[in-house]
């Protein structure tokens, strides 16, 4: 198997820490070699955040190289057009449908248009947190949902039953269904 | 034997209980506060004692006090922390450990979550003769965490784990044994006098001297002997063209580089950074052609291992800092150029060329096609922050040219817009004496009429100013200063991950303490102007402001509101997990 390399990206409070260690997990589950890199501190006081996942046969570096994602998630969709730099020919955006602005961001069409430009036919644009909110009543858990749906369109070489394990294995226990829930969510959508 | 993927700070606490550590303690800070957090959590549970102290210094005395009363014991801080408690770490290589000592340090490469500098503390090992070890994985962390543990116990010395925030927050799979009922935690310390052991002073000072000098002689034979210090491909050594010293994370993006580039050439993989292993570094460079030492941040291992190349006459050239970075964090990327450059290879005469002509341009080329900046997203206080409040107040009370005062936490915020109310910051609790030294340079008393005469208001935490800021305040009251110095107490130290403080009446065990009030102390400091109140009461707020800045002598306004993620965490205290 070839090395797979995932970029997760967001504004911090958005649950990037929670995907990071269900993916190394369910990873380890499927037998993979797997490393991750996450940051914690200032940067998560609502900046912006970068959260690396590589997984397969052997990783020594846990970082992601420039151009070297296959995979890229998108929490917010500045924060998905900002890690671009990690997008090769081959990388796939999945990109949550909601967006974060702050005084001098670029206005969302234009954010748009670019994230078109880069991706072309490997933009994914999904509406995870409005699904999110208004079916579960919690937009934190939509990057649970753009995992499940990670995994409905084969973006991510991972099972859902390893998913499954890793969510049971890694979550407190009051919030493993909820999670479960959004995970599953857009198999119904 | 069992396997689980771990974050590095957790195999760090797997280590030292593996190894039996008793007795722990530390100050949070980014990249480190997850282990002191997770020897907390279990502490009761494993039968060890933990604490958060008020400081690293603290901190790191209690834990000789603990090690000389025979106890295992581990430190963890941050980069920063090791300034703070470096007036008692250097004595302590003297007078050595009684039980067993770690001192986790760790460095954040790109101050991802640090102020103040891009600090590389492993050059406290010149300055101390510790021993200094470098893990790269999450399986050096355990792993070293325990050899620490064996080498203070051979050598009665401390035992500095040096790591870095991509070490620190790297997650990977680790494998681990059982903890053996020899190894459990220890209740029983016993302080057995022996001034002669502890007490540095002269003249037994100049022989401790010699003892530790001697000490560090026979830790060199040991890291000579040691499996840390690794070579890899050293078939290759004399008929490949470079051969590669490494320490700590560059190891991993070494190994990723000379893979994406289909080269095997010899690597020295250094576990020890201090004491280098000169023997050992001297098989591996004679011989050879060129050696590029890969190290983050300082050439330290670069320059140690020219004058061994010096010292032995050899002609191999070293290379390292003139091709890498000495600012900010390495990565494959940079490490494959620097090979490029060394071994004067063009991109487009290798194999897969095509690989890293995508790997070395593509962002470039993407980024220029796009052409478009995309704008930083600043840190930001969170909704609902009491700080919002009181920095609005004070802005907005403030005459034009108040100096503002920065300290360490999350009201650092108030450097970046739409605040920018921040004029200078530096280190833990400095905001009061750099406030004193404005003051003084420009004030009546001492300057002329043309001064600034410049207002100084100083913006520290509660967590902070137990930290290191009651000194500054003393001495502004001591000389006669009037600044005005907004405590702003959030009730917890909020920015590392809510870890408790002296002001919650909550331990880091969770038992209930004496609540310190922050306006008694600065009461018993001498001040007189005092104001305790909550920042939703801007207009008093303000009004205070105003007035304190007349006034002759040193003002504190106690800010105080509970950090908002913590109020809203409150009712269902593990609501907030999901959010991270």
């Amino acid at each position: 198997m070839k090395n797979f390399n995932i970029i997760i990206a967001g504004v911090g409070g958005q649950g990037l820490i929670t995907l990071v260690k269900i993916i190394t997990e369910a990873a380890f589950i499927e037998g993979c070699d797997v490393k991750s890199s996450e940051l914690h501190g200032l940067s998560q006081r609502g900046g912006s955040v970068i959260v690396h996942i590589r997984f397969g046969k052997k990783i020594y570096s846990p970082l992601v190289k420039t151009g070297g994602a296959d995979l890229i998630i998108g929490l917010e969709e500045l924060e998905g057009l900002r890690a671009h730099v990690f997008a090769g020919p081959q990388t796939k955006f999945l990109v949550n449908k909601y967006f974060s602005p702050f005084i001098g961001t670029l206005p969302e069409e234009k954010i748009m248009e670019n994230l078109n430009k880069i991706a072309k036919n490997n933009l994914y644009l999904v509406e995870a947190s409005k699904i999110c909110k208004e079916k579960l009543q919690n937009e934190v858990v939509s990057s649970l949902y753009l995992l499940g749906f990670c995994v409905n369109e084969k973006l991510i070489p991972l099972s859902g039953g390893s998913i499954f394990e890793a969510i049971k294995k890694t979550m407190p226990e009051k919030f493993v269904d909820l999670n479960i829930k959004a995970f599953e969510l857009s198999k119904n959508i | 034997m069992a396997k689980k993927v771990l974050l590095g700070n957790e195999a760090i606490v797997r280590g030292a209980l593996e190894a039996g550590v008793s007795f722990v303690t530390g100050y949070p800070g980014c990249p480190s506060a997850e282990i002191g957090e997770e020897f907390l959590r279990i502490a009761k549970k494993e039968g060890i004692y933990a604490e958060w102290a008020t400081n690293e210094k603290v901190a790191l005395e209690s834990a000789i006090g603990a090690s000389f009363s025979g106890l295992k014991s581990l430190i963890n801080m941050k980069s920063f922390g090791i300034n703070v408690c470096s007036d008692s770490l250097l004595p302590l290589a003297y007078t050595g450990v009684k039980a067993p000592m770690v001192i986790v340090v760790a460095d954040d490469p790109s101050c991802h979550s640090s102020a103040q500098s891009e600090q590389d503390s492993r050059g406290y090992a010149f300055l101390s003769h510790i021993p200094v070890l470098e893990p790269a994985d999450v399986q050096e962390c355990y792993e070293f965490t325990k050899l620490g543990f064996e080498i203070s116990e051979k050598f009665n010395i401390p035992v500095i784990l040096r790591t870095t925030t991509r070490v620190n927050h790297q997650r990977a799979i680790v494998e681990f044994n059982e903890i053996a009922s020899s190894q459990a935690p220890r209740n029983d310390g016993n302080f057995v006098k022996n001034p002669h052991q502890f007490c540095t002073m002269p003249p037994r000072v100049l022989e401790m001297k010699k003892e530790l000098l001697e000490k560090m002689e026979k830790i060199k034979q040991f890291a000579e002997k040691s499996k840390i210090n690794k070579i890899e491909n050293s078939l290759k050594i004399g008929n490949s063209k470079l051969g590669i010293i490494t320490s700590g994370v560059s190891y991993l993006y070494v190994k990723e580089a000379l893979g994406e580039l289909g080269l095997n050439l010899p690597i020295l993989k250094l576990g020890f950074f201090y004491p280098l292993p000169d023997k050992t570094v001297l098989k591996f460079i004679k011989g050879q052609k060129k050696v590029l030492v890969v190290e983050e941040l300082n050439g330290y291992i670069e320059n140690g291992i020219k004058i061994i190349a010096k010292d032995a006459n050899l002609k191999t050239e070293i290379l390292g800092k003139n091709v890498l970075p000495e600012i900010g964090e390495l990565n494959t990327e940079k490490i494959i150029l620097a090979l490029l450059k060394v071994l004067k290879l063009k991109i487009g005469k290798l194999e897969n060329s095509l690989k890293i002509e995508s790997l070395c341009c593509n962002s470039a080329e993407l980024s220029e096609n796009l052409k478009l900046e995309i704008p930083r997203r600043f840190p930001k206080l969170c909704e609902g922050c009491p700080h919002l409040y009181t920095l609005a107040a004070i802005k907005r009370a403030a005459p034009e040219n108040t100096v503002f005062g920065g300290d360490i936490g999350c009201y650092m915020i108030a450097g970046y817009p739409p605040h920018n109310m921040q004029d200078y910051v530096f280190s833990m609790g400095s905001s009061m004496g750099i406030s004193h030294g404005i003051v003084k340079a420009t004030s009546p008393a001492f300057a002329k009429a043309s001064a600034g005469k410049q207002k100084v208001i100083s913006l520290i935490g509660d967590a902070t100013f137990f930290h290191a800021g009651i000194q500054g305040l003393i001495n502004m009251v001591y000389n006669k200063s009037n600044s005005l110095v907004v405590i702003l107490d959030n009730r917890i130290t909020a920015m590392t991950g809510h870890q408790p403080n002296p002001g919650m009446g909550k331990n880091g065990m969770g038992e209930t303490v004496e609540e310190l009030k922050i306006e008694d102390i600065v009461r018993a400091c001498g001040v007189k102007h005092i104001k305790v109140l909550d920042p939703i009461n801007v207009k008093e707020l303000e009004e205070t402001v105003k007035d304190f800045l007349t006034k002759d002598e040193v003002s504190v306004i106690i800010s105080k509101r509970i950090c908002a993620l913590l109020e809203r965490r409150q009712p269902k205290s593990e609501s907030l997990q999901v959010v991270e």
